[in-house]
């Protein structure tokens, strides 16, 4: 199973390491990470492999929220087939 | 990897457009449930409900977190209890209203479908105990809805249950006239009501449904706006192609939680309502789509139009994302639920004559609409029966949800909050039908229905 984790907001210092630190804490492995700074906004998408992950993604998706809220950013993180579903025939 | 673009999409999509899967609606027969013994039908039914339905919350809110989609409303849907209640010695629907409303709050759903009446072509035993018992059924309870089938093309129209109804929804005004005649809110008429809507107040459980069903309604007019402005001054043609395709990632999005959540709760599969459903928060109204297209205010000339491309791109966009297509499909123009149409009601550009034109061509009927406290029975009687008879020639489903603001006259306000909303009391053409609607009988079926 695998999903995305999308990071909005101002560009700041160790976003990447907080959250790469919370995935490794938790067997979640990243597989591929994009990011660009869109009209002045830090926009950083992350595909990660929940297979092996040591909690509930639903708890996974809270904890990563709660980051969010810490560093002044949003952060989701959403099962991967919502945007397959989406936006692939 | 998905492209970075359709991820942002989505996100924008669900963070600034309001974009939602609306409800998720378990359909439960209550079938097997009857029994001479009343007592022994609502220890059945309430068994029954809470045994079904005692995972739906949980799921849906683990769907809703997992996919990061918000699922506004959980919902439980049951065969008509005029069905269940004809077979008792003691006729008394108002005891299995107060079940269903026990059941409601112990599954922790936001509202109970299927006080209900199907009476197109007459009444059988329980109807006419169920229908009469609606005010107080409503009044007691907070979360039950209530539906009365009155016509169809294939039976005509049943005067005298409309003659009734328009009686009804007055009563079940007064009854509840400390509470802004919420009851009213809860209780819709309609004629070829379908069977498998996820919607409230009209939803119930079809007797040709299976036991228990899985039942997905989608929203998403904020979405559709929002795709509309981005494409500035295009001709119809594209307006209509760029409806479709925004139609058609909400209803995967819909299709998705639809299977999902079958599946977790191992129950089939039903359908997914291909609806813009509107609330009334900002930037989330059917209105604003067809004031985008360019009209000054919804209900100018030229909405009747704008609603019926609006109507058909959801429906061809929607079609094709999903395997079952069903419930009511289309767009939904409820007066209070909708910041728009509360807007254009309030400045006078949108009246009833104009609704009732609008109904013609999109999925409900004159929905969520205040109106006089003082308007006499029959006058609400005959706007069903309007109503009714525009669904009854068209084939489609047509529906009256109409609020009699009791103690209340035109410009005035009612407010419900919530998904309901509020809005203005609406002026009436108040020129008398009584003499029609006290004939009573029935309007034959159209010629359309003789097709075999």
């Amino acid at each position: 199973m695998r999903a995305v984790i999308t990071v909005i907001g101002k560009d700041t210092v160790g976003i990447l390491a907080k959250i790469s630190a919370a995935c490794a804490g938790h067997q979640i492995n990243i597989i591929e990470v994009t990011q660009s700074v869109m009209q002045d906004l830090f926009v950083m998408i992350m595909l990660v492999d929940i297979s092996k992950s040591t909690v509930p993604f639903t708890e996974f998706a809270d904890q990563m929220s709660g980051l969010g809220q810490e560093m002044g950013l949003s952060i989701r993180a959403m099962h991967e087939d919502i945007f397959n579903s989406m936006h692939r025939i | 990897m998905i492209n970075t673009k359709d991820i942002l999409e989505t996100i924008t999509m669900i963070q600034d457009e309001h974009l939602d899967v609306r409800t998720i609606t378990m359909g439960i027969s209550l079938l097997d449930c009857c029994d001479s013994d009343i007592d022994e039908t609502c220890r059945r039914v309430y068994d029954k409900i809470t045994r079904y339905a005692s995972n739906l919350v949980k799921t849906g809110e683990q769907i809703e977190k997992e996919y990061g989609i918000p699922i506004i409303n959980k919902r439980i849907a049951v065969t008509p209890i005029a069905m269940i209640v004809a077979s008792c010695r003691e006729k008394d629907p108002v005891r299995l209203a107060v079940t269903l409303e026990k059941a409601a709050r112990a599954c922790g759903v936001n509202f109970i479908g299927g006080y209900s009446a199907l009476v197109q072509k007459g009444f059988s035993p329980g109807d006419i105990e169920l229908i009469e018992s609606i005010p107080e059924a409503l009044a007691v309870t907070d979360h039950v809805c209530s539906s009365v089938n009155i016509g169809s093309t294939k039976s005509g129209i049943n005067m005298d249950a409309v003659a009734l109804m328009g009686r009804i929804i007055k009563h079940t005004a007064e009854r509840t006239a400390d509470r802004d005649c919420i009851g009213c809110a809860k209780l819709v008429v309609f004629c070829n009501a379908p069977e498998d809507n996820p919607f409230m107040a009209g939803a119930f459980h079809g007797a040709g449904e299976p036991d228990c069903v899985i039942n997905v309604g989608v929203s998403g007019p904020g979405v559709v706006r929002a795709a509309l402005a981005k494409a500035g001054d295009c001709d119809l043609t594209e307006v209509a192609d760029i409806i479709k395709k925004t139609a058609f990632k909400i209803t995967r999005m819909g299709q998705l939680v639809a299977v999902e959540a079958s599946r977790r709760l191992g129950v089939p599969f039903g359908i997914v309502d291909l609806s813009l459903a509107p609330t009334p928060a900002v930037g989330d109204s059917v209105a604003h789509i067809l004031e985008e297209m360019g009209l000054e205010c919804c209900g100018a000339h030229g909405t009747t139009a704008a609603l019926a491309l609006l109507n058909d791109a959801v429906k061809k966009g929607g079609a094709m994302a999903s395997s079952h297509v069903g419930g009511l499909s289309g767009a939904f123009i409820p007066v209070t639920e909708d910041a728009g149409m509360i807007h254009a009601a309030q400045v006078g550009c949108l009246r009833l004559e104009k609704l009732e034109a609008m109904t013609a061509v999109c999925s409900v009927g004159l929905d969520m609409i205040n109106i006089p406290g003082d308007t006499p029975a029959e006058v609400i009687s005959a706007i069903i029966a309007d109503e009714a008879a525009i669904g009854m020639v068209n084939s489609k489903t047509t529906a009256v949800r109409l609020i009699p603001a009791i103690g209340k006259g035109v410009g005035e306000e009612l407010s419900f909050g919530g998904l309901l909303g509020g809005g203005p009391v609406m002026p009436l053409n108040t020129w008398s039908p009584a003499r029609f609607i006290s004939r009573g009988g029935r309007i034959p079926a159209p010629i359309q229905s003789l097709k075999n």
